[in-house]
């Protein structure tokens, strides 16, 4: 019998207009020193069907049938048990280590109550045992930062107490649900590796929820994935990311940008679901004539020289204290050339935003240059010439939950910007522009009458890219615009924009900390860490041939989905 | 830690000082004071002699020294209308507004955060339920119709408690008390429980507002999840995090008690700073109006100074600024 | 299309949650009750309370029609000048209502502007607006209140006072209400400005008062409902405390307020009507308010999960 097992599992959520399932006849199971990773999209269930597990899904969902059984013993709807095994038997861990720890009381005092609540230790002993779980979990100086505050230990850090904390009363069985998705990489790596050693120097059974394939690959022994509630696919990781059978998984798959090499185009599931294709847009001869295409040259599009930004806490007295100031970049240098994709990679913290505020006017450098075609940008009294060229630079944005404004009717969003350049350009030709723009980014003339929350995360994406497109820019800056959506999605909005930049002869800036992302999408790229440029050079050459040790640091750290098969 | 006292030092004797100024202005220009001094029928050469005399032909700025070294001495000249010194009038009356205060402070607060803290953790219920309607009810009655109201069925109809009044009360030093006689304390009762009720539910809401929203954070969840007891959950842990926005009220709240005691002293006829201020407004009494004005913010900011120093002990994020260690 | 524009209101998430509370469908019904009796008082009230004409001292401390040596003409009973309580009640309403909505209108737009050009701006500009907000929001509004009357009273003298109290009262307490708009405003203007779709706006060059009107105002207006609804019973409790004061409208012009203040004279001789139905009637008014202000808050509230 094994050691955990889920068997028909059955979770609804009522809401006024309808009832979801949020998980269908979901049955699975695990053994003791094995690592099963749930993985699956937005919506797919896996983290519901983790919180069912010790009972703690949000109103208004339940379980409605089903078995969940540990050791032999029915968890089930059977809540007085239930609460005798949280934390005692099973463990477990949250995403987001900023908010998972209680911000007024030390570490000592979490972890003792913890162990005290499962335990008849003393004080002393708690306290003891809290330390060397400290030292377990790989945090230097366990005695002395005992006494400290969740806010003065870093996000790696904190997730490390998180994992503590979940250890702390022998639980068999740990659920990790999305334990990396807010940590830089290199972080991620570490933490993965704390949750494999400790796999095997406890026993322990350890199910990751996570939408990250690289991690499935790198950690996991089994995979479940999940769509929409059901399982479409189980099995050893090896064999399901290497040869998947159903269609659903072959076409999650096929999302995940390459680490090793560079594809033309990701492949997709069509519509109906049942076959792939190739979804390339082709624009009609009309668009592309409207639109006036450059020719890709080597010219300097933009140059970015010697700059520095520097970051003040505001106050009325501005402090000569240096604490508060904020070099988010020395000494940037870069250029993109006419029609190229350029890339910028880096972790959090690296700067790369700030470079694109300065780009778009945002913010102003501290101090360098950045000229875009020979007019130079970061001299404020430029300002009348500056804002003739707000519109040949344009920018996406990351969350595409608060791009859009949520009063605006979608034709009115992108109709905002044709109508501030063009202050003469009567309806018609509004419209005209308006139904080429939506054309272009791949949906319906109906949309325009909508508005934003009627639309999905990868439509909305979608809606900002027309927005942008609207005052034909020619540089396009891309902020990490795929880092918040599904796998599937990302990899329909990256063929988008690879299709624009072929066609309509788009620049772009592309940012992201997704190096195969990068990978995918940029000829040359720029690698930063901590505000200053490590190394620039073709995308290929920087991951086949690196030469900074943060480059090469990076790469080895970076999840590769390729290394299992 | 210095650093963070200075500030609120500097922001509380600024706050002070504009006070201070809008109160000069009061005395300055509006009305004439030496018109409201004299009456109609002193000569033109009388007024210039006293305006002379009152300092009033110097320079603004002198002027404003002049009157701010004299309140932070407690010297706010004549009453125009009762013709006594206003700082021996604040003196009379500042122990009653202060004894109603505490009192009523002390009842909103400890009923208030009780029934805040039921009604947050126990969202459904009847109990519940019922306590937040009759808590919206309180805030809807005006404190005067509360009293008129008590006044009516516990001193006409029943009879037990007085209607007006301090009762007898005892001097310890320049200080009067009516804690220490019966009557004091049964003068006490309809006052400080009218005073208190305003405050009380809006105290309630707030409380219940904060646990509701505290409850749910990923912390509450994680220490579920580690299977730790509710009970501790809800009376520890949730509590100590719902308290903090809870002091900053408990400031403000002293601030509103005081200003509100005006309405109940007018209803109780309770000897106090609020009836006095009521009866100058009335009159244009100007000099008690800038004196009430400026010894009112005065406990005001110092309360706010207070509530800052203790917000600094109790949370961890404000005494430990350190930048999380890098790994 | 209007009935299309009703039924879609109905069918949101909000309208639905209007529907299920009955609380809020009763509290409505009162309010809008209340205030329409006041629109159209001449036509509601029996009487005029204020032509000399139709008052008469021998009808004068009339109690309740229903009491002994009640009269069905005065269903509530008289006052001591002879007036109908029922009329005097619902021409103070107008007064107090009045008075309400017009302050509440001063503070909310001098509040959300300032709110949302601080918050937008920033800057020292933002920082002095803050500070403002901050000392005027230790000082309790009925203080805030008793002071611009005070001052008032100082300029102005006392029968012109009177003819004027309407437009003082109004200033008095819009003055006092405006800082909590504009904390609530500028609160939520610092979250909608960082939001993309502003940084979008500002890329394309749209200028920063477009911007604030058109783009981050609509967005930030549930918050300033829900304060404007409790801020308008505030604002009525507060007139009639002002008025019970004495600080108020005259008896020439009561508001419910002074009505509560000459009824309480006769409250020990045992004419408790005069005090008790304007005292009522108040109440009446303003928890319904509170009751509708309360339910919007917990509809328009996106942290509290959906039951």
């Amino acid at each position: 019998m094994s050691f955990f097992e889920i068997k028909n599992l059955d979770i609804e959520y009522q809401t006024r207009k309808e009832t979801i399932e949020a998980s269908k006849k979901v049955s699975f199971s695990l053994e003791r020193g094995e690592i099963i990773g749930i993985v699956g999209e937005s919506g797919s269930g896996k983290s519901t069907v983790a919180n069912a597990i010790i009972n703690l899904i949000d109103k208004p969902g339940k379980i409605t049938n089903g078995s969940i059984r540990l050791d032999e013993i029915e968890l089930c709807k059977n809540e007085k048990i239930i609460q005798n095994i949280r934390g005692k038997k099973i463990g477990f861990i949250f995403q987001d280590p900023q908010t998972s720890l209680n911000p007024l009381f030390t570490i000592k005092e979490q972890l003792v109550e913890t162990i005290q609540t499962h335990s008849n230790l003393n004080y002393n002993e708690a306290e003891k045992k809290s330390i060397n779980l400290l030292k377990e979990v790989g945090i230097e100086n366990p005695k002395k930062r005992i006494n400290d505050y969740p806010h003065q230990f870093s996000g790696g850090m904190r997730q490390r107490v998180v994992i503590a904390l979940a250890i702390s009363c022998e639980p068999d069985l740990i659920i990790a649900d999305e334990p990396t998705t807010a940590l830089d990489v290199s972080i991620q790596f570490k933490i993965l590796n704390l949750l494999k050693k400790l796999t095997i120097e406890r026993n322990l059974g350890v199910i990751i929820i996570t939408h990250d394939m690289g991690v499935i690959a790198e950690t996991t022994d089994r995979v479940i994935v999940m769509r929409f509630g059901n399982i479409v696919e189980q099995g050893k990781t090896s064999k399901i990311l290497s040869k998947p059978e159903t269609i659903e998984c072959k076409s999650l798959v096929m999302s995940v940008p390459p680490t090793n090499k560079k594809i033309k185009r990701f492949k997709l599931l069509s519509p109906d679901g049942k076959q792939i294709q190739d979804s390339s847009i082709k624009l009609t001869n009309n668009i592309i004539k409207n639109w006036g295409t450059r020719e890709r040259s080597n010219k300097k599009l933009l140059d970015f020289i010697n700059v520095t930004k520097v970051f003040d806490e505001g106050s009325i007295i501005s402090s000569k204290n240096s604490e508060s100031k904020v070099k988010a970049l020395d000494n940037v240098s870069f250029n993109i050339y006419e029609g190229e994709s350029f890339g910028l990679v880096g972790e959090s913290g690296s700067g790369k935003s700030t470079i694109a505020k300065i780009i778009s006017s945002l913010i102003s450098p501290t101090s360098g240059e950045i000229f875009f075609e020979d007019i130079s940008l970061h001299d404020p009294k430029n300002k009348i010439i500056k804002n003739k060229f707000r519109g040949q630079i344009q920018m996406i944005f990351q969350d595409p939950y608060s791009s859009l404004n949520p009063r605006f009717k979608v034709k009115n969003i992108i109709a905002e910007p044709i109508k501030f350049f063009q202050k003469n350009i009567d309806n018609e030709q509004v419209n005209k522009n308006i139904y080429d723009l939506i054309d272009i980014v791949g949906m319906s003339r109906q949309s325009l009458e909508r508005y934003p929350h009627e639309f999905s995360g990868g439509q909305r994406q979608r809606i900002s890219i027309a927005r942008a497109l609207a005052t034909r820019p020619r540089l396009l800056i891309c902020d990490e615009p795929t880092s918040a959506l599904d796998v599937s999605i990302q990899a329909q909005v990256l063929n988008l924009l690879k299709d624009l930049q072929e066609q309509l002869n788009l620049t772009i800036l592309f940012i992201s900390h997704d190096l195969p992302v990068i990978r995918q999408m940029c000829d040359r790229t720029s690698v930063l860490k901590n505000g200053m440029v490590c190394e620039t050079n073709d995308t290929e050459s920087i991951f086949i041939n690196p030469k900074h040790s943060y480059t090469k640091e990076l790469l080895k750290l970076m999840p590769k989905i390729e290394s299992i098969i | 830690m210095t650093n963070y006292f200075l500030k609120r030092l500097l922001q509380s004797v600024l706050v002070m000082l504009i006070v201070a100024f809008v109160s000069f202005s009061l005395f300055n220009f509006v009305g004439d004071p030496v018109h409201n001094m004299v009456g109609q029928e002193a000569s033109a050469e009388k007024r210039e002699e006293i305006r002379e005399k009152l300092g009033l032909n110097d320079p603004i700025y002198t002027q404003f020294f002049r009157f701010v070294s004299n309140a932070s001495k407690g010297e706010f000249g004549l009453s125009y209308q009762l013709r006594r010194p206003v700082s021996d009038l604040i003196t009379e009356r500042l122990p009653a507004t202060l004894e109603l205060v505490f009192v009523s402070a002390l009842i909103a607060i400890f009923v208030g955060v009780f029934f805040g803290v039921y009604t947050g953790i126990n969202r459904e219920g009847f109990t519940s339920n019922f306590i937040l309607i009759i808590s919206l009810f309180g805030v809807s009655l005006p404190t005067f119709v509360i009293g008129i109201l008590f006044i009516y069925l516990f001193s006409v109809i029943l009879g037990i408690l007085p209607s007006f009044g301090r009762g007898e009360v005892m001097h310890i030093g320049f200080w009067s008390t009516g804690f220490l006689t019966f009557s004091g304390l049964k003068a006490l009762i309809l006052p400080s429980v009218t005073l208190s009720l305003f405050q009380m539910t809006y105290i309630i809401r707030l409380v219940r507002a904060e646990m509701m929203e505290i409850l749910q954070t990923d912390y509450i969840k994680f220490a579920r999840a580690r299977g730790i007891n509710q009970n501790i959950i809800n009376y520890s842990h949730a509590l100590k995090n719902g308290l903090i926005p809870v002091i900053t009220i408990t400031g403000i709240n002293v601030g509103t008690l005081i200003a509100f005691s005006i309405i109940t002293e007018t209803v109780f006829q309770w000897p106090g700073m609020g009836l006095l201020f009521i009866n100058a407004v009335q009159f244009v009494d100007i000099p008690i109006m800038s004196a009430y004005l400026i010894m009112v913010a005065f406990i005001f900011v110092m309360i706010n100074f207070i509530v800052d120093i203790a917000y600094y002990f109790i949370d961890p994020r404000i005494r430990f600024k350190e930048e999380a260690m890098v790994e | 299309m209007i009935s299309k524009l009703i039924y879609n209101i109905f069918d949101t998430d909000i309208g639905y949650s209007f529907r299920k509370s009955k609380i809020a469908i009763l509290a409505t019904i009162v309010f809008l009750i209340i205030v329409l009796a006041s629109l159209f008082a001449s036509i509601v009230a029996p009487y005029n309370p204020f032509d000399p004409a139709s008052i008469s001292l021998m009808d004068a401390f009339t109690p309740p029609a229903w009491s002994d040596g009640g009269n069905s003409n005065f269903i509530l009973g008289t006052d001591q000048q002879g007036r109908d309580m029922f009329s005097t009640m619902i021409y103070g309403s107008r007064i107090s209502l009045t008075v309400g909505f017009a302050s509440i209108i001063f503070a909310l737009i001098l509040g959300v502007s300032l709110g949302v050009t601080s918050g937008y701006l920033g800057g020292r500009y933002e920082i002095i607006v803050m500070r403002f907000t901050d000392v005027q929001l230790t000082i309790p509004s009925i203080l805030m209140a008793l002071l611009v009357d005070g001052i008032a009273r100082g300029f102005i003298s006392k029968s012109l006072h009177n003819d004027m109290a309407i437009y003082v009262l109004i200033l008095a307490i819009g003055i006092s209400e405006w800082p909590q708009f504009a904390r609530v405003t500028r609160a939520a203007t610092l979250v909608e400005k960082n939001k993309e779709y502003i940084l979008a706006s500002k890329i394309i060059g749209l200028s920063n008062i477009v911007i604030m009107f058109k783009h981050i105002l609509p967005n930030i207006l549930r918050p300033v409902l829900v304060i404007s609804t409790i801020g308008l019973s505030q604002a009525i409790i507060t007139e009639s405390t002002l008025s019970f004061l004495g600080v108020g409208f005259p008896p020439t012009n009561p508001s419910l307020g002074t009505l509560i203040r000459f009824g309480n004279n006769f409250l020990f001789s045992g004419e408790w009507w005069i005090t008790f139905f304007p005292a009522i009637f108040l109440v009446v008014l303003a928890f319904s308010i509170n009751l509708l202000g309360d339910w919007m808050r917990d509809a328009l509230n996106p942290k509290l999960k959906a039951r």
